[in-house]
Parts: C-alpha cells; structure tokens; sequence
C-alpha cells in the first residue's frame, strides 16, 4: 500500500498535503483502489470554503458514488481542472497528479488533529 | 462463504472479491471499463459459477416446464435453449432462467444465484406433474467466454466444430473436460456459456490452458462488474434491479417472451388482466448527456413531481455517457416536458431512447 511520508490523512480516506498555510487534498491510494473506475470528480464550482468534517462534493466510480468530506477547513484557492476531462488521474496518481483542491488553511495547527501515514496505515489495516 | 472452483485463480489474480449471493465472486481484476472494453473488442472471461442449475426429469417434464415458464417451450427442439422467466399467481417475476431441451423427458434449468432456493422450492411447490427436480448448483462450475474472438479462442481447445447458431448448444470435450456449450451470454456479443462439473484442480488446470490459448487475443479475466455494465448496454433485465416479485414481464418490456397463447402456466390470469387493462408503468431506458451516474434506487421527477424511479444505471464506457433503465408512469413516457433524474442535490436531465444502447 503506497503511502507517502509527509501526507496527513483523516479517517475518511482524504489526504492533506501542506505546503506554508497552503495546502493540497486528495483522496488516498486505498480510497481510489476502493472505488474503482473513477468517471467524474463532482465538486460545487462556486464552492468558497470548506469546513472540516463537511462534505463539498461527491466522487462517481462505476460502481458507486462516495462523498468527499475535508479534512481540513479553509479557503478554496484552487479546484484541480485537468480532473475535469482526466478524472482518471485520482485512479493513477491519487498522490500527486491526481489532487482534488487547494486550499489556504484556517488554521495551521489544524493539520495536527489528522492521522499521520503510519497511524492511517494502521486504520486500513495495512 | 460459498467459493467457486476458481477462488484460488480470483486470489491470484488479485481481484477484488465481493459477497454475492453468499459466494465469494470477483466483481473487477483489474479495471471495469478495460475489462469492459475487452470483452467488446475481443475477449473476456467471467466466473459465473455461482448461477444455478436445476435438472427436470420425467415423461412429464415438459409439461412442468411449460406450465412453470412463461414462454412457450414447445419452440424448443433437442439442443436449443430459451429466455424465459418464473411467474406467481399475481404475474410477479419468482426469477428469469434460461430453459435448455435436452431431450423431451429432460430439461436443464439455470437460474439467478440469488434465487436458488426459492426457486427450487417454488418448482417443489407446483411439482403436480410427478417430474424429478434435481438441484446441480453446487456441483457445477460456470465460465462464460464472451467476446468476437471467443470462437477463435475456445475451438483451439474443444474437440468439436463451434458451428453452433445462437441460443443452441452440444456437449463437447474441451481442455480434456466434458462440457455443455452453449452460444449465449449476457454480453450481446458473440459468446459461449461452459457448465461442466470437475474439481478444483482440473477447473484451474481450464483456466490456465483458455488463458494460453486465449494469449494472442489478449483474453482477460472479467468480473461482475464489466457483466453489469455490457449487459446493461444491451438493456438486459437484472433481477433484484430491474424485475423481482413487484413487476409484471410486461411492464419489465418482456412481452416478446410472454406467451398467453400457449396454453395454462402460473400467472397467466394476471398477466392477461395485465394486458387487457394496460401496464401502469414501462421499464424505459434512459441517457444522459451528463457525468453524474443515475443508480438503483434514483426518483425519476418531472415537474417537480415523482413519475418513476432508476433500476439500473451505470457509465457507458463505449458511449462515454450514462446509461439507465427505470420505470415511468405510463402517462408520462410520451410526454414532450423534461424527465429529470434526482441526484443528491439536483436534477439531471434525462432523454428516452430506444434499446439496445449499443447498436451492433
């Protein structure tokens, strides 16, 4: 199970990648293994902020639809638009290409509230 | 947990295993829109094994057969095979089958995994004919080999010419095991259902000489959930999704296999009340232009107002938008005002369309 080091991650499966009071979301490796063939990335394009725990948008795979909950709350900067006609790159790059949304942090510490890769491992049972 | 003789071959492979009907089943390998896409473009391979068979035997099974069946078997001839479903009393659908003729003392009933025992009590229950209903599911394995290059892949291994027209079969010797083939599937392409009893050995000692074979065609194992999507691009019912006890066949778009001419069969009465009076509602199918999936379950609105609900939806990997079927009030159907599916928070247009989605 690929899991890099200097992600964070909540126990819904969304990593959070910060970079200063920026920072980047996606969906875990097992998360994209999970749902399988990913056809579309639906997330409110007039969306602002997202507050932790809430939903903002929602992932369609074949076979099932799953909601995407932040991790982190703050404001939305960036929304990743090549998922727009590649939504298959949270299939094969979930860590990197594959990125859903920037965001600038509410609060930086917040980020010490999520698991650390080790700890997620654990979660998923790897 | 039931497992079919080709867990070990699933493991191996790294599929993903899902609970279905109480086996263990792979529901993808690897992807279900390249599995998907295989299958269209040359040829994959599905465990069906978890699929029913039912044995009927005696002098009178054909009448069995043809009062517990809605179509009319007497169509069948030694080595052909029908569509056909299992009615109640009230026109309800107890399970959709495939009916093979042996001969005119046997018949060889396959059935939905999900439904074995309650059709096989059913078939116990109206058993006034003196026949012999013999429950094979669990010592039968199931492959079903789908795809344009299936013939070209399997004659290399069976022992007999593949001239078989659709929905016909033989028995044949294929890898060294005596087999019933038959030209069906639920692909809508070109394919062949394999049913043979053998053990777990020999059955992946199949698997791996089909996948040898198979290697110059690019054969690829496929799961439940390409089955799902391939079938529902040629708008074939599902049972539990699309009909179940609560639908009529003629409603489900069944007709063509509802034969009330026939003579007495269970649920006749209903069925004929059915037609006479008109259906309430029609399973339609449906596209969309959008990237949201309708699934299972949707409400189907249109001015604001329920006039149905989705029973199957998924992506159409070869037309890149989403499939459905579903079921609409029949005053609507026809209707000029847009049908939209709801979809969480919003609504998304839907269009009928004719089926098969996919023209071949």
């Amino acid at each position: 199970m690929n899991i890099p080091e200097d992600y964070k991650f909540s126990a819904d499966h969304e990593w959070v990648k910060v970079d200063g009071n920026t920072a980047l979301i996606g969906i875990s490796d097992y998360a994209q293994g999970e749902l399988g063939d990913i056809v579309y990335i639906d997330i409110d394009s007039d969306i602002d902020e997202i507050a932790a725990n809430e939903t903002f948008g929602s992932i369609e795979a074949v076979k099932t639809v799953s909601d995407l909950y932040a991790p982190v709350s703050g404001k939305v900067i960036e929304i990743n638009e090549r998922l727009e006609d590649e939504p298959e790159l949270v299939n094969s790059d979930p860590y990197g290409e594959g990125w859903l949304i920037k965001v600038e942090l509410s609060d930086s510490s917040q980020v010490d509230n999520l698991l650390s890769g080790e700890d997620y491992k654990k979660q998923i049972g790897g | 947990m039931k497992k079919t003789k080709f867990y070990n071959i699933h493991e191996r492979l790294g599929a993903k295993l899902i609970d279905f009907a109480g086996y263990l089943m792979p529901v993808q390998y690897t992807s279900i829109i390249d599995e998907h896409k295989a299958v269209r473009n040359s040829v994959g391979v599905f465990d069906v094994s978890h699929m029913g068979e039912v044995r009927i035997k005696g002098e009178r099974a054909f009448d069995f057969v043809q009062y517990l069946t809605i179509n009319d078997v007497s169509k069948l001839s030694d080595g052909s095979v029908q569509y056909s479903a299992m009615c109640n009393e009230n026109g309800g659908i107890i399970d959709d089958l495939l009916v093979y003729r042996i001969d005119e003392n046997e018949y060889f009933l396959v059935i939905n995994a999900s439904n074995i025992e309650k059709d096989v009590n059913w078939m116990h229950k109206n058993n006034s004919f003196g026949v012999e209903i013999l429950n094979e599911s669990d010592e039968y394995s199931l492959l079903a080999v789908q795809g344009p290059n299936s013939r070209k892949v399997l004659q290399g291994i069976c022992d007999r010419k593949l001239d078989l027209e659709y929905y016909r079969f033989f028995n044949a010797k294929c890898g060294g095991i005596d087999m019933l083939v038959s030209r069906t599937g639920y692909t809508g392409e070109l394919g062949y259902e394999l049913y043979f009893k053998t053990d777990e050995k020999k059955a992946e000692e199949f698997w791996d000489k089909l996948f040898d074979i198979g290697k110059k065609y690019q054969i690829q194992p496929a799961g439940l959930g390409a089955r799902d999507s391939l079938r529902l691009e040629m708008g074939f019912c599902l049972y539990g999704n699309d009909i179940d006890e609560t639908t009529n066949p003629i409603e489900a778009g069944l007709g063509w296999i509802t034969k009330v001419n026939k003579g007495d069969f269970i649920g006749r009465d209903a069925i004929l009340k059915v037609k006479e009076e008109g259906v309430k509602r029609k399973l339609v199918a449906m596209i969309s232009e959008e990237r949201v999936l309708p699934r299972h379950g949707y409400e189907i609105a249109l001015n604001g107002e329920i006039v149905g609900n989705i029973t199957s939806g998924t992506l159409s990997p070869i037309l890149g938008h989403p499939i459905a079927l579903g079921y609409v009030d029949e005053n609507y159907i026809d209707s000029d005002e847009q049908l939209n599916v709801k979809v969480r928070n919003k609504e998304i247009p839907l269009t009928i369309v004719k089926l098969p989605f996919i023209k071949k």
